[in-house]
C-alpha cells in the first residue's frame, strides 16, 4: 500500500516534469522566433541599403555638390556639411542646458513637486512629434527673424530633440551614483556644487556621454524639424544664417524624384547616415560597458 | 560583582578583564556632547532627548538593535543629515563647548573637525593619491612636496601605505574592499579632524580586514576622539572604552564598556548583550 502510493507520487512528479520541459521548449522556441523576426527586418534593411547604396559610395560623394538631373557625377558634399554643422550646433545647444537641468533634477529638485513636474514635462517633450518642434521653431524663430530659413533655426529645432534626452540621461545617471558617494564627499567639508562637478560627474560621465551620443544618432536622421527651419539648399553653402541642406532632406527630395542619378545619391546618403548611426551606437555601448567593468 | 560568563565571548571577556580599568564616564572632558537632542525624519521621532558625552581621545561605541537610532545619532554629529529634506534636529550638540546645530556654525568648519567613515567603502572615481589629496585641497593650500608627505602620512596612519605606495596613480576602484575602507579612513584622517565617526565600518568586510581596522581604531584613539556604531557586540567589547546602548530612539544606558558588558544596570541592556533580543 505504502509502496504503491510512493510509486503514484513518483508518476505524478514525472508527468509534471515532462509538462514543464515541454512548456519550456515551446516558450524558448517562440522567443527565438520573435527575436529572429525582428532581427530579420534589420538585416533586410541593412542588406537593401548596402546593395543600393554601395555602388554610389565614392570619393565624389563627399567632394562634389548636387548634380543636375540625369547627369553623371556629383555628390552630397553640401548636405554632409549642412548635417554636420546643424547636428554639431544642436549638440552644443542641447547638451549644456540638458546637463544643467538633469543635474538640478537629480541633485536639488529630486523629490520636490517642481522636480516631479519638470520630469513629467521633459518626458512629454521627449515624445513630442519632431515636426511639431520644427513648427514651433518656425513660429518663434524663423517668423520673428523676417521669415528667413537658416541652419541656426534648424539647429535650434534639433536642439529641442537633444535636450530631453540629455536631461533624462543626466538625471538617471546621477541618481545611479550611490548616495554614500555624496555623503562621503560632503563629510570632507566640500561644498555641494563642487561635489557634483568634481566627484559625481566623474562617476556619471560615461552614462552622460552615451546619452549625448544617442541623441546625436537620433538627430542625424531627422528630416521633419528641418523642413520649416533649415529648409534645404541645392547649392553648397557654409552660411549658417541662411538655408542649408542636410542629408535627410536631400534623401527625401531625391528618393522621390524621377531621376536615376538622384535616386542613387539618395541611397548612398542613406547608407552613410545609417553607418554613422550604427557607429555611434557601438561607441556609446562600448563607453557604457567599460564603465560597468571598472565599477566591479 | 563581575560575572564574566555573561559576556558574548570568552576571549573578549578575558581581553576586557585585562584592559586597564576605565571608570564611569567622566563628566568634564567630553569633546563632543549631545544634550537634550531630538531628531525627526518627517513625522518619525527618531531620537528622543539624548544626553551623551563623547570623551576626548577615547573610543565610544554605540550599540543597539536595527532602527534604534545609533546611526542617526552619528549622522547628527557632522550634520550630514542636512542633505535630505524633512530631517531636523533640536537640542544641542556641543563640540568643544560650541553648538554645532546652530545654523551659524559653518558646515565646512564642522566637517573639517569631524570626519566620517561609512559602512560601504566608497572611493571617489579618482586615483588613490587623489582620493586622499582631494579633501585636503579644499581646506589648505599645500605645495606639491607637502601634499605628497601629507598623503603618505595619512595612508600610513590608515595602515595602507605599504600596500599602495607603488600604485598611487592607479584608480582606487581597483583596490579590495578592505583596502578601500582603509583608504576611506586615510581620506578622513588626512584632514586632521579632531573627531572620527565610524558608521559600521567593518560590516561589509571579511574577518581579516575587520581585524586590521579594529587595530587601526586602537592606534588612532591616541590622536582622535572616536565614536563607532557597530552591530557586532564583540567588536564593541574589543575596541571601545565607553559603550552607549540605544533602543527605539532612547539612550538606555551609557557607561564604561567593562561595566556595560559585565554588570549593566538596565535589564534591557543585559538582555541585548546576552543575545536575548535584537
Amino acid at each position: 500500500m505504502a509502496a504503491r502510493s510512493i510509486d503514484a507520487t513518483e508518476r505524478t512528479r514525472q508527468s509534471l516534469y515532462r509538462r514543464r520541459a515541454v512548456t519550456n521548449a515551446v516558450s524558448v522556441t517562440l522567443a527565438c522566433v520573435a527575436a529572429l523576426f525582428g532581427l530579420a527586418f534589420l538585416a533586410w534593411i541593412l542588406y537593401t541599403l548596402l546593395r543600393n547604396g554601395l555602388p554610389g559610395l565614392s570619393l565624389h560623394l563627399f567632394t562634389q555638390d548636387q548634380p543636375p538631373p540625369n547627369e553623371a557625377g556629383g555628390g552630397l558634399r553640401h548636405a554632409f556639411l549642412g548635417s554636420f554643422a546643424m547636428c554639431g550646433m544642436a549638440i552644443l545647444i542641447g547638451t549644456p542646458v540638458g546637463i544643467a537641468a538633469g543635474t538640478w533634477l537629480a541633485e536639488y529638485g529630486d523629490r520636490s513637486k517642481l522636480g516631479t513636474a519638470v520630469r513629467f514635462v521633459n518626458d512629454i517633450l521627449m515624445s513630442a512629434p519632431s515636426i511639431v518642434l520644427g513648427l514651433f521653431v518656425y513660429a518663434l524663430y524663423v517668423m520673428q527673424t523676417g521669415g528667413r530659413f537658416s541652419a541656426v533655426a534648424g539647429a535650434i529645432a534639433l536642439g529641442f530633440i537633444v535636450l530631453p534626452v540629455v536631461v533624462r540621461t543626466t538625471d538617471e545617471m546621477l541618481r545611479l551614483v550611490p548616495s554614500q558617494m555624496r555623503e562621503a564627499a560632503l563629510s570632507l567639508g566640500i561644498p555641494q556644487w563642487k561635489v557634483i562637478v568634481q566627484v559625481l560627474y566623474r562617476s556619471a560621465l560615461p552614462g552622460i556621454v552615451t546619452g549625448v551620443m544617442l541623441a546625436l544618432a537620433r538627430i542625424s536622421g531627422e528630416t521633419a524639424p528641418l523642413i520649416f527651419t533649415a529648409f534645404g539648399n541645392e547649392f553648397f553653402s557654409s552660411d549658417i544664417t541662411g538655408p542649408m541642406s542636410a542629408v535627410p532632406l536631400v534623401m527625401y527630395k531625391f528618393a522621390g524624384s524621377p531621376y536615376e542619378n538622384w535616386q542613387h545619391l539618395a541611397w548612398a546618403g542613406a547608407l552613410v547616415v545609417t553607418l554613422f548611426v550604427l557607429l555611434i551606437s557601438l561607441v556609446a555601448r562600448t563607453v557604457l560597458l567599460r564603465k560597468k567593468i571598472s565599477h566591479d | 560583582m563581575t560575572d564574566l560568563s555573561r559576556t558574548p565571548d570568552m576571549n573578549d571577556a578575558i581581553a576586557l578583564a585585562q584592559r586597564p580599568p576605565v571608570n564611569a564616564v567622566p563628566a568634564g572632558t567630553a569633546k563632543l556632547a549631545a544634550s537634550g537632542l531630538d531628531f525627526h525624519y518627517g513625522k518619525f521621532h527618531a531620537l528622543k532627548n539624548i544626553n551623551l558625552p563623547i570623551p576626548e581621545k577615547r573610543v565610544t561605541a554605540l550599540i543597539g538593535p536595527s532602527g534604534c537610532g545609533k546611526s542617526t545619532l552619528l549622522r547628527v554629529f557632522n550634520r550630514i543629515y542636512a542633505l535630505y529634506p524633512g530631517m531636523y534636529a533640536t537640542g544641542q550638540v556641543l563640540l568643544d563647548g560650541e553648538d554645532i546645530l546652530d545654523p551659524k556654525y559653518s558646515m565646512n568648519r564642522l566637517r573639517s573637525k569631524v570626519g566620517m567613515v561609512f559602512q560601504k567603502p566608497v572611493p571617489f572615481p579618482m586615483t588613490i593619491f587623489e582620493n586622499v589629496a582631494y579633501g585636503i585641497r579644499h581646506h589648505e593650500r599645500l605645495s606639491k612636496p607637502e601634499m605628497v608627505d601629507r598623503v603618505e602620512l595619512a595612508l600610513r596612519q590608515a595602515a595602507l601605505w605599504d600596500e599602495v605606495k607603488d600604485k598611487l596613480g592607479q584608480n582606487a576602484l581597483g583596490l579590495s574592499g578592505g583596502q578601500q575602507q582603509r583608504l576611506c579612513i586615510a581620506r578622513a584622517v588626512a584632514l586632521r579632524p579632531e573627531v572620527l565617526l565610524l558608521d559600521e565600518p567593518t560590516s561589509a568586510l571579511d574577518p581579516i580586514s575587520t581585524s586590521r581596522i579594529e587595530h587601526l581604531v586602537e592606534e588612532l584613539k591616541d590622536q582622535y576622539t572616536i565614536a563607532i556604531v557597530t552591530h557586532n557586540m564583540q567588536q564593541a567589547a574589543r575596541i571601545s572604552d565607553y559603550t552607549a546602548f540605544m533602543y527605539l530612539g532612547d539612550l538606555v544606558e551609557h557607561d564604561a564598556t567593562r561595566t556595560i558588558f559585565s554588570n549593566p544596570s538596565q535589564k534591557q541592556t543585559e538582555d541585548y548583550i546576552t543575545g536575548r533580543f535584537g
